[in-house]
């Protein structure tokens, strides 16, 4: 009588408990997506802006996602590639993260990197894994197409064989080319490469310089600078001697663009000064001001700039206005379609699954998003070319003309 | 541009960036001289100056401030504020190790530098204009140009002699000049050659070694108070990280010279200029290997005369 009383009884305290338990475990499930970012070091204003558009996104699903009729919470990590030591990404802490990341099961999608030197740690780490990384801002094209960059690449950042990674920007091989051609109808003549001897600068720079040949520019001169340098007086005195007419930079805001306008300006070299995507940051003007930018500088970005954009590009930037009382800065609009990208594939997928959500991804096609109707391709590029070139007016980004149309 | 004009233009920023190194390689070697230690929040302390001289000039107008206000109104705080801080720092931070191994005061160093660029940072963050409104505390921040753009030798010349370089001269040539006198005909200075010499017998004679090591720091903080004023003003740009890489410029100088010795600190500043002015203005892709022939340079010096190129003529320190 008494065990059978015990036993009842413990059959109905383990069924109410059963039921508590098992009603919880379906509720805390969840999706993880994450980020890494610079977060350390002058990107950080530009990262700040890319995870309030990731979080624009998310916000948008209320942070739930129905994935084949199971409700999901949405969380979303922001975390750092970049070390105090040194002030920007960090191959150690970029690796540590992809690891991190690999390990969570609920981690679904990796977003990043900032740098394409960044990109290159985690790519093969999370292709092993079969993981989908999307970058809202590595504009190498190494990293995604064969015959433009290194020997080895892209098969070196494919080690399971097949795609893991995609990037919502246009690569460096058409920012290089809409580029030179920009510099030709701004009327340059003979044009100066300078890069800051990254991978990105370094790359784009060659871009620019065959593309320039290409066109009849002719290339007076070519040199690797120190990024870190105090200022650039005495390289100005090498520019004077090759009389350009432009100046082409390929290097970002942290190596030193800002430094190189402001030398270019008290050196008395007229010559104007074009760079990157990585120039388009709030940084450059904090570090250059604004005479040495109004109408020198000349700026290829892979995009629309924020006040241009029109339809679900304007709602975006008029949605950020309003939460975050502050303008976007460039890459914010490319981490919200990177977010609103992949929580799509996770829909189509119509499985929480790493390899189902990989495979949804690649069969995005004439994705309808805030940047427009676009495709990845079979490299994981998006099918996006148009580009914008702008320069500074009263110490703010102006739009000038819409490029590679 | 012809060979002449290129040797002359060469000088012209090779002399200016080698006398702005000069200054901050000063406090360095003075430090070391009287204490034996390498001061390495030497840069940062000039760092923070800049980021002062910049909050000042953004408190009084910005670009719109006249020269001739700006100039007075800068060397009188801003050296008086790196002096000040250099002073806490020794107090604070080195007298209580005094007696510790090297070894300590030189971790304790380094840990005050870290100090030093962290609150730089923060400070970069403040909602002020010249700040960019705080939005980006980590970024470079454009110093206004007070100056202007002209050339002093004509617009047609192809030399560029700009009012900054001129100022820069003014201003670390005259200083220069002083403080040899200071030290080689003043009382203090003589106590403070008797420090560097032997402490113990310079206490035994009656001189108060405390108060020189602090007068020490007080005079290597207003120099380089001095140059965060012509630093900003000549670069036109300021940085959290700066002070690392001026500190590392101005350290390699006063190992070039012979540390400890003043004259060897300049002499070695404006070799480093110099250098890096023809590596990076005139030879064919140069300014990547500058780092290379100027620290090439200083072990070529160290292998032949280990004390550096004035270091053991003469042996008196300070």
């Amino acid at each position: 009588m008494r065990s059978w009383m015990t036993s009842t009884m413990r059959l109905l305290v383990g069924s109410a408990l059963g039921t508590i338990f098992g009603s919880a475990l379906i509720a805390v499930d969840t999706i993880t997506i994450v980020s890494s970012l610079p977060r350390t070091g002058s990107a950080n204003a530009q990262t700040t802006s890319m995870v309030n558009g990731i979080k624009m996104a998310l916000d948008e699903y209320q942070r739930t996602l129905t994935v084949g009729g199971t409700n999901y919470s949405l969380t979303y990590e922001d975390w750092d590639d970049a070390s105090p030591e040194r002030g920007a990404w960090d191959p150690a802490v970029e690796a540590a993260n992809a690891d991190k990341a690999i390990r969570n099961p609920d981690v679904m999608v990796y977003i990043g990197t900032y740098n394409s030197g960044a990109a290159k740690i985690a790519m093969p780490k999370l292709n092993q894994a079969g993981l989908a990384m999307i970058s809202p801002a590595n504009t190498w094209p190494g990293l995604t197409k064969p015959n433009v960059g290194e020997a080895n690449e892209p098969t070196v950042y494919r080690p399971s064989g097949s795609i893991n990674y995609f990037r919502v920007v246009p690569a460096d091989d058409i920012q290089g080319a809409v580029g030179a051609a920009w510099a030709k109808e701004l009327g340059a003549k003979r044009v100066f490469v300078l890069h800051d001897r990254e991978l990105y600068g370094q790359g784009i720079a060659k871009m620019f310089q065959q593309n320039a040949e290409k066109l009849g520019l002719t290339v007076v001169g070519t040199e690797g600078i120190d990024g870190k340098s105090g200022n650039y007086k005495s390289l100005i005195n090498k520019l004077r001697l090759a009389r350009p007419d432009l100046v082409y930079f390929g290097g970002t805001t942290e190596t030193g663009a800002g430094q190189l306008a402001k030398d270019m300006q008290s050196g008395g070299l007229t010559a104007k000064l074009m760079g990157p995507d990585a120039f388009y940051n709030s940084a450059l003007i904090n570090a250059a001001g604004n005479a040495a930018l109004e109408n020198r500088v000349f700026i290829t970005f892979g995009g629309i700039p924020p006040e241009q954009q029109t339809g679900k590009g304007k709602a975006f930037v008029d949605a950020y206005r309003t939460v975050y009382k502050i303008e976007p800065e460039g890459y914010a609009i490319y981490a919200y379609e990177c977010t609103k990208v992949a929580l799509d594939a996770m829909v189509r997928a119509g499985k929480k699954d790493r390899a189902a959500i990989l495979q949804a991804l690649r069969e995005t096609k004439n994705y309808d998003g805030a940047l427009g109707k676009w495709s990845f391709d079979d490299n994981g590029d998006t099918t996006l070319a148009l580009m914008s070139g702008n320069t500074v007016v009263n110490g703010a980004f102006s739009f000038v003309k819409l490029l590679g149309q | 541009m012809t060979t002449t004009e290129l040797i002359i233009q060469l000088l012209i920023t090779g002399l200016a960036n080698g006398l702005i190194i000069a200054l901050i390689a000063l406090g360095y070697t003075m430090v070391y001289g009287i204490i034996e230690l390498i001061n390495f929040a030497h840069g940062d302390v000039m760092m923070l100056g800049c980021f002062l001289a910049l909050t000042i000039v953004g408190l009084c107008g910005g670009e719109q401030l006249s020269p001739w206000i700006a100039l007075p109104l800068l060397f009188l705080t801003v050296p008086f504020f790196t002096a000040g801080l250099n002073w806490s720092v020794e107090k604070l931070a080195y007298k209580p190790i005094r007696e510790a191994p090297k070894l300590t005061a030189l971790v304790s160093a380094i840990g005050v530098s870290f100090v030093f660029i962290n609150i730089g940072m923060f400070w970069g963050g403040l909602p002020m204009d010249v700040f960019g409104g705080g939005g980006s505390a980590a970024s470079a921040k454009s110093f206004p140009d007070l100056f202007g753009w002209s050339n002093l030798l004509g617009e047609q010349s192809a030399v560029l002699l700009t009012p900054r370089d001129v100022m820069v001269a003014a201003v670390t040539i005259p200083l220069m000049i002083g403080l040899t006198f200071f030290i080689n005909r003043t009382r203090m200075g003589t106590a403070m050659r008797a420090v560097a010499q032997n402490p113990t017998a310079a206490k035994l004679m009656g001189i108060d070694v405390d108060r020189v090591i602090g007068l020490t720091f007080i005079i290597g903080g207003a120099l380089a108070g001095v140059a965060s004023v012509i630093t900003a003003l000549y670069t036109g740009s300021i940085h959290f990280q700066m002070g690392y890489r001026n500190g590392m410029d101005a350290f390699t100088a006063a190992v070039l010279g012979g540390i400890g010795n003043l004259p060897g600190a300049v002499l070695g500043a404006l070799l480093i200029g110099l250098v890096r002015a023809v590596m990076e203005g005139y030879v064919p892709n140069g300014g990547q290997w500058s780092n290379t022939v100027v620290f090439a340079l200083l072990i070529l010096v160290l292998v032949f005369r280990p004390n550096g190129i004035l270091g053991s003529r003469v042996r008196e320190k300070v």
